[in-house]
């Protein structure tokens, strides 16, 4: 279950001393844009042994690797596959081929390391390029559990200007959850930058929601609260797809064909999304959140 | 390895530790200032030792200011700088 993304710089020490303290279900320790040039070789050093020695239990591990169009990313395959984070994000991802590429040459350092579970990919896309391909990325591999959209990059790409209220990325969000579901697989939006403006934040964050995304990633730990509680079911949600299963039940047993809740028609669809709100909850170990 | 350059890596921000090392010819010479050197001094330079050692570096001197590093830390900061300084690119 994953809600909130809080990517870390990966050559700070300090940071990723206690980066699963934060509340965060995932965390992105980050060897790309975070990281200079010339620190490159330190931060990929630096994370693999965080990942070799500090105890991350709390929140689900990410990777985001430099592009394959870097000289970098082969040398951070290397030393963080064998360390089994969950998943491996690279960015700048255009086209199937380029997920195929990485895949191949992670499942190379897997054998060669007698790994037998395949790490996860959540392929970063953030092109104009890789919009328009995002269907065949999110079906490129097995390994692609999710996929992220990243809207800095992509607003240079398109020329245009990356506003707080996200009219340029319209387009390229719905793209990308209808992309996501249609292979079957989660979705993230990108981070809301602006670190002061909390309100934004909820209002960017509820909208993503109901176009679907699966949760947000966030560059700042002062997000992750705001984010987990948009993408968590409300207790609302929860009451209303209990009541939802029990309508359907006593429907089955009555062998009725159809039936109506509140005086609302209960069809396949609503089912499907009341199963999908009590395992979230089921998965927050009940945890939700008042609206 | 031999260390051909003087290279150095890590931060002086809090919770990392900033390492610089150069050629010697006679040993392993070590100098280490940290925070919290009264407390865990021996620790630092056996991680430090450790390291050298897995890169079979014999001829060294190396400087250490520590701003409370985790082990962890300390291991990559100084692998960092030997790699740096034989020229390894990794």
């Amino acid at each position: 279950m994953r809600r909130s993304m809080l990517f870390m710089p990966g050559n700070s020490a300090g940071m990723l001393l206690n980066a699963d303290a934060l509340g965060a279900d995932s965390i992105i320790l980050d060897l790309e844009d975070a990281v200079s040039p010339a620190e490159k070789d330190s931060a990929r050093i630096l994370v693999r042994n965080a990942l070799k020695h500090l105890n991350y239990s709390n929140c689900e591990i990410i990777v985001r690797i430099n592009s394959i169009d870097s000289e970098f990313w082969k040398s951070d395959l290397q030393e963080i596959i064998p360390l089994r984070p969950h998943m491996i994000m690279p960015p700048k991802i255009n086209s199937a081929g380029d997920v195929q590429i990485i895949a191949e040459y992670m499942k190379e350092i897997e054998e060669k390391h007698n790994i037998d579970k395949p790490t996860y990919i959540i392929p970063l896309i953030e092109t104009a390029l890789g919009v328009e391909n995002a269907f065949e990325i999110a079906k490129s591999s097995d390994r692609v559990k999710a996929i992220f959209l990243g809207a800095e990059d992509l607003t240079a790409d398109l020329r245009c200007k990356r506003t707080k209220n996200g009219d340029e990325i319209f387009y390229s969000r719905g793209r990308m959850v209808t992309a996501a579901r249609a292979a079957g697989i989660d979705v993230y939006d990108t981070p809301f930058t602006d670190v002061e403006d909390e309100e934004g934040l909820r209002e960017d964050a509820l909208f993503a929601k109901s176009l679907g995304f699966t949760g947000k990633a966030c560059i700042s730990p002062r997000h992750v609260m705001t984010i987990n509680e948009v993408f968590s079911p409300t207790i609302e949600e929860v009451e209303y797809a209990r009541e939802v299963m029990d309508i359907i039940r006593v429907a089955e047993e009555q062998g009725k064909g159809a039936i109506s809740l509140h005086g609302k028609m209960i069809d396949a669809p609503i089912v499907a999304r009341a199963r999908q709100t009590l395992e979230m909850a089921e998965a927050l170990g009940g945890g939700v959140y008042n609206e | 390895m031999e260390i051909k350059n003087k290279a150095a890596a890590g931060t002086l921000e809090s919770s990392d530790i900033y390492v610089v090392v150069e050629p010697n010819e006679n040993g392993i010479d070590l100098h280490l200032e940290s925070i919290v050197y009264n407390q865990f001094n021996e620790e630092i330079e056996k991680a430090v030792r450790d390291v050298l050692n897995d890169f079979n570096v014999e001829n060294i001197k190396i400087q250490l200011k520590d701003r409370g590093a985790v082990e962890c830390a300390i291991r990559a900061r100084v692998e960092t700088a030997l790699k740096r300084a034989g020229g390894v690119n990794s």
